[in-house]
């Protein structure tokens, strides 16, 4: 579903990002990316949800070949995946479930759709209860999971979580993987950029290594062949 | 199309001083042009209503029979640029100078002969009264062998002329350059909006929004500040038609037409800055 192949990036006057890149999630599989700060895994989920492309080599995404979409086509990609960043990205202005609802509106769904399926995603997170809390009045580990609500409200294939638990203490970090974990376990891919070893170390699941922009390890490398279902619009 | 109306109102909520200014600043902005589009009207008035005095009179050598006048009359008034002309004799000129010079009764009582001359007085459509025109008809007059002098007052009909050329320039240059001052002032405050609400964007295209969407609540915003502003414009240059005609002189306002032009025009200009205020932050990547 998220392949890389030989991808390398460069940023403009800086040193490689990416050298060499290659590997390939499968649908609903549960993937670690590790390595140090700077080691690019930042910039790998970039060039998943297609906000950066590749220098040079071929990411594709859900059969997206990402070099190749038109400014039309990202939006459509991105709508298949959800995102959860370190510092929650949530809309302080908004109550939890408006921060919900929001992923929804800008898809243009219809109104009608919209509050039963947020009010659904807030009880997957556990925070039914706070639906109408703003994210000032929500502790850190609640707004990971508003955030994470919203990055579910569209049923994406993968969930891309860029240092998740980054901002949080050992409990709400526990809370949240497991949550993951839970979403992991209905179907939906997960991969997790973490430098946390001791959260890697708690589960069995996939360990793909970056330092300094090259893969030094990957415990899950199969190299067959992809056999994504649904692959649409590779080119 | 909703939720975007919602976002642009909103807007206004989230920013009330920064809305107010910027509309403020529309107002002002499109209030200044107005007064000067005001000005225009009311000067195109005053000179249609002193060009409607405009007249060349020729005054016809002592001795000339009515008859020849007359002819001459019918063929002046198949010249394009003249709307009448208007047989004057010697004694109607000398009755009409007794009464428009009461303060030379006494002189008009001695005189044992009139001294006046019978005159045509030729008057111009209009669209035909400016000095180039005068001219054109006064040479061809010049032609009659019976025209003995021909006074138009062609020092101020090209006064009339060159004043008018000069309001119609400044009105348009100091229009434009205020124009021009609200599309910067309006691609500013909504500049000033986009960036405050850069995070809300990239979420927006974090979670899949087109740019489309993205843009189009800003675009509302600006064309609903445009128009709010060219509204607020109206109504200021409305005052100040009220007081100009209740204190000083008689004045005339902008048309239905006008009005809804200027609103429109405020909403386009708001529209136009948004526009590009937008596509330039969209621009550049999201962090």
């Amino acid at each position: 579903m998220i392949r890389f192949a030989g991808v390398f990036k460069a940023y403009p006057r800086g040193s490689l990002a990416l050298k060499d890149v290659s590997f390939h999630i499968a649908k609903g599989e549960f993937a670690f990316l590790t390595g140090h700060s700077g080691a690019g895994k930042s910039t790998v989920l970039r060039l998943i949800h297609a906000e950066e492309f590749p220098t040079s080599g071929e990411v594709r995404v859900s059969g997206f070949l990402t070099a190749d979409l038109t400014s039309r086509e990202i939006p459509r990609l991105r709508r298949r995946l959800g995102i959860v960043f370190q510092d929650f990205r949530l809309l302080e202005d908004r109550t939890a479930e408006e921060n919900v609802a929001f992923a929804l509106e800008v898809t243009g769904a219809r109104r009608a759709t919209i509050a039963p399926k947020v009010m659904r995603v807030l009880a997957q997170v556990g925070l039914a209860a706070k639906a109408a809390a703003y994210p000032k009045e929500l502790s850190g580990g609640e707004q990971q999971r508003v955030a994470i609500a919203r990055a579910l409200v569209n049923d994406p294939l993968v969930l891309l979580a860029d240092e998740p638990t980054g901002n949080l203490d050992e409990r709400a970090t526990r809370g949240v993987f497991q949550l993951l974990r839970d979403i992991n376990a209905a179907g939906t891919a997960v991969l997790m950029a973490t430098h946390d070893l001791d959260l890697v170390r708690q589960a069995p699941y996939r360990v793909i290594e970056l330092q300094q922009g090259a893969l030094v390890y990957d415990s899950g490398a199969d190299g067959g062949p992809e056999t994504d279902a649904g692959a649409g619009a590779a080119s | 199309m909703n939720l975007a109306l919602r976002e642009a109102l909103l807007a206004f909520r989230r920013m009330p001083l920064l809305s107010v200014l910027s509309v403020t600043t529309i107002a002002f902005a499109l209030f200044v042009v107005g007064l000067f589009g005001l000005v225009a009207i009311n000067l195109r008035g005053a000179l249609a209503a002193l060009e409607e005095r405009v007249e060349i009179i020729v005054y016809l050598r002592r001795g000339t029979p009515v008859e020849t006048a007359t002819l001459a009359i019918t063929d002046i008034e198949t010249f394009h640029e003249v709307a009448t002309a208007t047989y004057v004799s010697e004694d109607e000129a000398l009755s009409r100078a007794r009464r428009e010079l009461a303060e030379f009764q006494g002189v008009f009582a001695d005189l044992r002969a009139n001294p006046l001359p019978a005159s045509i007085e030729v008057r111009l459509k209009p669209g035909f009264r400016s000095a180039e025109h005068v001219n054109a008809v006064a040479e061809r007059l010049r032609g009659f062998r019976f025209a003995e002098d021909i006074r138009y007052g062609r020092e101020w009909i090209e006064k009339l002329d060159r004043l008018r050329d000069v309001a119609a320039l400044v009105g348009l240059t100091v229009g434009a350059a205020f124009a021009i001052a609200s599309v910067i002032i309006i691609g500013t405050t909504i500049r000033m909006g986009v960036l405050h609400r850069g995070r809300e964007i990239a979420i927006m295209r974090l979670v899949g929004a087109t740019d489309g969407f993205v843009r189009r609540p800003f675009l509302l915003e600006g064309a609903l500040k445009g128009a709010l502003g060219g509204a607020a414009a109206v109504g200021l240059n409305h005052a100040a038609f009220f007081t100009v005609d209740r204190l000083l002189f008689d004045a005339a306002f902008f048309d239905p037409a006008w009005v809804a032009f200027i609103v429109l025009f405020g909403t386009a200009l708001g529209l136009l800055a948004s526009a590009a205020s937008v596509r330039r932050h969209l621009g550049s990547p999201t962090s």
